[in-house]
């Protein structure tokens, strides 16, 4: 049975694989990595979204043995000291989540939107959420938060801060 | 997704060894492969990963034209700044192509030999006039589509690069589809070493160019000269995105931003 070895979260992991492997079966289901959630399954919903080698990806659509040797960031690593990434802690000060369902995947994606533009407009969120969708918020408290995790990680106060 | 052997090949060479095998599939991105396999509508034996082929990878300018490795992602096109310099309509092009995590993963070379009739490589390397270099020759634009997902590529054949002239102007224009982003219609032109070209995607079995309109614009280039030009609707799909008739109209919208964008 193939074996892959790869870094999950700053921490070395392996598991047996089949070779159809997805790489999210390999997080949810041999790691008990269950923060990244299966939407569509067929590539649309951006539920699955993680960072492979510091690029947002579906986790759905990438075989687990492809990330033989890979860096690997999910939701669950974003959190330090038991204390919320900003970008965490925008979604929950601004209600950027109902059902929660697609959150990991709108969390991973919105930090690769701020890696390369650390100062988005509006717009640009809305134009980067393309591959994310939610069926809950409607968007707007989504793109609200990550405009403001954008502020809170260029270190301009977010309105929790300030209050 | 029924199971297969999977390689990994660190070489052209090996992979070209490797894909000449009876069913064996080549994978690039994945982000078509990948869902076909999921819904078993392919079984090949072997998948071959090109992933690990640095020499596949790459954006160079050199004898005035444009060089993309078969393996650079959507990503790395609308982010260079090689690709902005010399063909700004060719890094929006890429910029629009579904999502920025489908962007990440999915590359020119898979976009090309998957050859689907609402992609958007194809308008640009056909209205372009690129060539395309494989691992056993090189492939003229105009001889290589040759309709729904059918190719000029032979078994086993592997796409190394696409070779872009540079032309003095081009752009592309898109109508896309709002949930998948692919083409309803996407139109590019281009003024340039080979004379004017008008590249259609989205609307028929595959890519094709419109001579009327390359007629018009190499004697006027401006949006007014292709006023009266149409595309018969008859040449157009209907689908449930859009009837013959819209899509063949839309030709002729698309076709005018793309004069005004290139300017
Ligand atoms: C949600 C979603 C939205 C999308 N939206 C768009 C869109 O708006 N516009 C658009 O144009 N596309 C769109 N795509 C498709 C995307 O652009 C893919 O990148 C493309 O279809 C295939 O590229 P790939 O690298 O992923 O190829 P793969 O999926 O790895 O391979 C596709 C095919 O090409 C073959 N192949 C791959 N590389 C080579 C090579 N170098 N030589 C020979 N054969 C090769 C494979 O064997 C396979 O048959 C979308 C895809 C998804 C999932
Ligand atoms: S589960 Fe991967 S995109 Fe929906
Ligand atoms: S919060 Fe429920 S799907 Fe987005």
């Amino acid at each position: 049975m193939p074996h892959v070895s790869l870094t999950v979260n700053g921490k070395p992991a392996s598991a047996d694989v089949e070779n159809r492997t997805l790489l999210v079966q390999l997080l949810r289901e041999k790691l008990g990595l269950t923060g990244t959630h299966v939407g569509c399954d067929t590539s649309q919903c951006g539920a699955c979204v993680v960072h492979v080698n510091g690029r947002s990806v579906k986790s759905c659509t990438i075989l687990a043995v492809q990330c033989e040797g890979a860096n690997v960031t999910t939701i669950e690593g974003l959190a330090t000291d038991g204390k919320l990434h900003p970008m965490q802690e925008a979604f929950r000060e601004n209600h950027g989540l109902q059902c929660g369902f697609c959150t990991p995947g709108m969390v991973m994606s919105a930090l690769d939107l701020v890696k390369h533009n650390p100062d988005p407009s509006e717009r640009e969120v809305r134009e980067w959420l393309e591959g994310n969708l939610c069926r809950c918020t409607g968007y707007h408290n989504i793109v609200k938060s990550i405009l403001a995790g954008a502020a809170a990680m260029r270190g301009q106060p977010t309105k929790a801060a300030a209050e | 997704m029924y199971d297969f052997a999977y390689h990994r090949p660190t070489n052209l060479a090996d992979a070209a060894r490797l894909a000449k095998e009876a069913e064996a599939k080549l994978m690039a991105g994945g982000m078509t492969l990948i869902p076909t396999l999921k819904q078993r509508l392919a079984k090949p034996s072997a998948v071959i990963d090109l992933g690990a082929i640095s020499d596949l990878v790459g954006i160079r300018v050199e004898g005035g034209r444009l060089t993309i490795g078969a393996l650079t992602t959507h990503a790395d096109v609308a982010r260079s700044a090689e690709v902005r310099r010399t063909i700004p309509g060719l890094a929006d092009l890429a910029n629009g192509i579904g999502d920025p995590q489908v962007r990440n993963r999915g590359t020119i070379g898979g976009s090309l030999a998957n050859n689907d009739p609402a992609a958007d490589y194809p308008a640009a390397v056909l209205g372009l006039g690129a060539t395309i270099q494989t691992n056993e020759r090189s492939i003229a634009a105009d001889d290589y589509f040759k309709g729904l997902f059918e190719t000029a590529l032979k078994e086993g054949e592997i796409i190394t690069a696409v070779h872009f002239p540079i032309p003095e102007k081009a752009a592309y224009a898109k109508f896309p589809n709002p949930a998948s982003r692919y083409a309803i219609i996407g139109v590019f032109i281009a003024k340039g070493p080979q004379g004017v070209r008008v590249a259609v995607t989205g609307a028929g079995n595959g890519v094709f160019r419109v001579k009327a309109m390359e007629d018009a614009l190499a004697k006027n280039w401006s949006a007014d000269a292709i006023n009266d030009i149409t595309v018969p609707a008859s040449e157009c799909n209907s689908d449930i995105h859009a009837s013959s008739e819209y899509r063949a109209h839309l030709i002729g919208v698309m076709a005018k931003r793309a004069i005004q964008a290139a300017g």
